[in-house]
């Protein structure tokens, strides 16, 4: 072989190896460059054409494409926040952001909470309890969310709740009636109380975190939740007697009530609308996330005795819920762009607000635009934290 | 769940599944309240409190809205004609897979095969039966008859036309016969009465199937797109599904009723119910491209590496070897997302007006001889059982698909 090399080269020309170069339309360097213009051409032609049509039909209609409507007044009120009538545009889509936040964190909490023991509950050796469960979980899941935003509002607050001359009064604690539902509140809550919370969550962490390395020096348990829970109420409750904060009672005062704090039935209808449905979802992903959870670890916690309620709690779950955090993550997310329905049953979020400036005389395209960048926004936010949360829980391997 | 003990009897069931400790023993007594009491409360309303006369007085409105009269007959022809392809896919496919040796034929007999066609469709069929009995004109009844028959027809006709013997030629027409079908029956409605008037559930059922149909090669060619080794590509394609994926469909579907028209020309501006459908579609291809996606990684690499071995182009590794594969794995999420697809058609009725079942149902108790009665309950619940059964009955049927597939398993 290698004798014969030489002569092959000379017997083959220069030229032909060089011609034998592959053309251009078959190379796959210029296919792939030809392939991404083509594509990039065509997005960026859609869009001028989109943008194109846009500019001259607002031209034509003398239609505003900016941003200055935000300084109009707004000339609607909205239930339940101070806003003046002739606020701007602007502090009307900030309120309509705060009461999304509101009905998100208030639905992530309690969404997050039913749906746990839902899920539970569905593997719970008990047959009424799971199968009650699993009729739950698979009667919710297959009906449009829209139908119990509606029911919400139609059929339990004004079907079901009464008047406000025959309220129920739970105790003293609570006042439902077909007007809302009025239940104990701090008074002068504002970011005073949030700074002592805030100071309480931090004092509860740094308890934890002492709890679990006393526990991993002695081997006593750590109950580092109950600890944390302890932590977080002192802080709290010497903070708020520190401060001279009070909590005031809702009572009835005539055809309205008085003190305490009013959850509009709006409110009301949409948070019990997202939590049902979410809890359903949620539900789901914690039995399939506890049944991921290999069937060795629950038979190692009956092979050391713990009862049903330690292996659950210190051995199933913390497992269960470093599978379930991605997906419940999604839930979360599904959960606050969800909330946008609230806008069919009159709750003021950031739908309804974009939706009533518009009805008002703002450009729409704009306005939908910034409705959509807030929720973007929001998510973005939302699924750092998730993220963050996931990376922590997430086991490290080598 | 399942015990594995050598006694049973009923006093030992009770003992292990309702009383197993104290604990358990409150447990079921609370439980067990609380589900006597729903039932009580679901019978008694049923039954007893349900005033049903605003269903079946408003029946019509409900499942067609306005639907013109004169056009009924062709809704009916079209459900035969459904029915008729249904059934003759079904034995086609059928016959292909035991052809092919994939389904065992032995051991189903007639008696055993109807016995497992009622255990999948009784749900849907106690439906159906309700709504007959609902009607109060014969149409219905005669439509479903017709319908029940020509799908019985189509089954026992369609493994014949799945035989080798039909050669290239025959096999090839009838696989565009049972493309042409639905499409020339989808024109033969649509082309006498447009959809723009078409309401109540037929029309969230409407447009559910469009937005699938259109989404679905959309949703393949996003996911591609964003797997792509092309940087420009991969970026067009995440930066659409995200920003779609981020913000919420109510929002966008307020958006292209209020501004579609804006970016359009003023000849082009579609109807409401096209919006409608523009939106869904777009908006289920961005989710549907992430399902797509997950389905492509978890193809193994050896499959792609195999194509290239035999020397197949890069369109035939994606067409023939990947894409299947991928799709087939994800079937129950694919699915699940065309459940939601369909329960999310009530928004359309929220933010453009479109007269769906929701927007009935809201609307219906209105009316002069409803007024002030408070039977907003009643037509809820006979919406939520309406989208409820064609969920439940979809999401049943995806798990039994899942298991016949085979996903996840070798």
């Amino acid at each position: 072989m290698d004798r014969r090399r030489p002569a092959l080269l000379a017997a083959v020309p220069l030229t032909a190896t060089l011609s034998t170069r592959t053309p251009l339309w078959r190379d796959v360097r210029v296919l792939k460059w030809v392939v991404q213009l083509v594509v990039v051409g065509l997005v960026v032609a859609l869009i001028i054409w989109l943008y194109g049509n846009y500019v001259d039909n607002t031209a034509e209609q003398n239609i505003p494409t900016d941003f200055g409507f935000l300084d109009n007044p707004a000339n609607f009120q909205i239930t339940g926040n101070e806003l003046s009538a002739n606020a701007a545009v602007r502090q009307a889509l900030y309120q309509g952001v705060l009461n999304t936040l509101r009905i998100s964190v208030a639905g992530i909490v309690a969404a997050t909470l039913l749906g746990t023991l839902v899920g539970i509950a569905r593997l719970s050796s008990n047959w009424i309890v799971s199968k009650l469960a699993t009729v739950y979980v698979e009667a919710v899941r297959n009906v449009p969310l829209a139908l119990f935003v509606l029911a919400g509002l139609l059929v339990v607050v004004l079907g079901v709740f009464p008047t406000i001359q025959e309220a129920w009064e739970l105790g003293g604690l609570a006042i439902i009636s077909n007007r809302g539902v009025a239940v104990p509140w701090f008074l002068g809550a504002g970011f005073g109380l949030l700074a002592i919370g805030a100071v309480g969550v931090v004092a509860a962490w740094l308890v934890a975190r002492w709890r679990s390395s006393v526990s991993d020096r002695t081997g006593a348990l750590p109950r580092s939740g109950l600890w944390a829970g302890g932590a977080f109420l002192v802080v709290f409750v010497v903070g708020w007697v520190a401060f001279g904060y009070e909590w005031t009672l809702p009572r009835l005062d005539g055809r309205r009530t008085a003190g305490g704090i009013r959850i509009d039935p709006s409110f009301f209808a949409l948070f019990f609308a997202l939590v049902i449905y979410t809890a359903s979802h949620i539900a789901e992903i914690v039995r399939g996330s506890i049944q991921a959870v290999d069937r060795g670890q629950g038979e190692a916690a009956d092979a050391v005795a713990l009862s049903g309620f330690q292996r659950m709690w210190y051995v199933i779950l913390p497992q269960a819920f470093r599978i379930a955090i991605p997906p419940v993550g999604n839930q979360y997310l599904n959960l606050i762009k969800n909330s946008s329905l609230g806008a069919a049953i009159g709750y003021y979020d950031i739908t309804l607000v974009a939706q009533t400036t518009v009805g008002n005389g703002s450009p729409a395209v704009p306005v939908f635009a910034l409705t959509m960048v807030l929720y973007i926004c929001i998510s973005l936010v939302t699924s750092v934290i998730v993220n963050i949360a996931n990376r922590r829980m997430a086991l490290v391997e080598r | 769940m399942s015990s594995a003990a050598h006694r049973s009897g009923p006093t030992i069931w009770v003992r292990r599944n309702l009383f197993r400790s104290p604990v358990d023993g409150a447990l079921t007594i609370v439980f067990g309240a609380i589900s006597l009491w729903l039932i009580y409360k679901t019978i008694s309303f049923v039954f007893v409190t349900g005033r049903w006369d605003i269903i079946r007085v408003n029946l019509r409105l409900m499942m067609l809205g306005r639907f013109p009269d004169a056009h009924v007959l062709r809704l009916a022809v079209t459900v035969v004609g459904l029915a008729a392809w249904g059934g003759f896919l079904a034995g086609f496919i059928h016959a292909r897979q035991v052809r092919s040796g994939r389904v065992s034929e032995d051991g189903q007999t007639t008696i055993g095969r109807v016995g497992g066609l009622v255990a999948r469709l009784w749900l849907p069929a106690l439906v159906v039966l309700l709504l007959l009995v609902l009607s109060s004109t014969p149409g219905p009844w005669i439509t479903v008859a017709i319908a029940t028959v020509a799908a019985l027809i189509g089954r026992a006709i369609g493994p014949f036309a799945g035989r080798p013997k039909l050669g290239p030629v025959g096999s090839g027409l009838v696989f565009v016969g049972i493309g042409a079908v639905p499409v020339g029956l989808y024109f033969y409605v649509v082309t006498a009465v447009g959809f723009d008037d078409w309401g109540g559930f037929l029309l969230n059922l409407f447009l559910a199937v469009c937005a699938i149909v259109l989404c679905f090669p959309l949703g393949v060619l996003l996911a591609l797109g964003r797997r792509s080794t092309l940087p420009l590509v991969r970026v067009v394609s995440t930066t659409y599904i995200e920003l779609v994926r981020g913000a919420p469909l109510f929002v966008l579907l307020l958006l292209a009723n209020s501004a579609l028209g804006f970016f359009v020309p003023n000849s082009l501006a579609p109807s409401t119910s096209t919006r409608a459908i523009i939106v869904f579609t777009l908006f289920t291809a961005a989710y549907m491209a992430e399902i797509i996606r997950g389905g492509l990684q978890s193809v193994p690499r050896g499959q792609i590496e195999a194509a290239k071995a035999v020397g197949l182009s890069p369109a035939r590794q994606m067409g023939y070897i990947v894409l299947p594969q991928a799709l087939r794995n994800v079937i129950p999420a694919q699915i699940g997302q065309l459940i939601s697809l369909f329960k999310d058609t009530t928004l359309a009725g929220i933010a453009m007006g479109l007269f769906e079942l929701l927007q009935v149902t809201t609307a219906v108790p209105a009316q002069e001889a409803f007024r002030g009665q408070g039977l907003i309950g009643e037509t809820i619940a006979f919406a939520a059982l309406m989208f409820w059964t064609v969920s439940y009955t979809m999401s049943r049927e995806s798990q039994r698909l899942e298991k016949r597939l085979g996903v996840g398993v070798r």
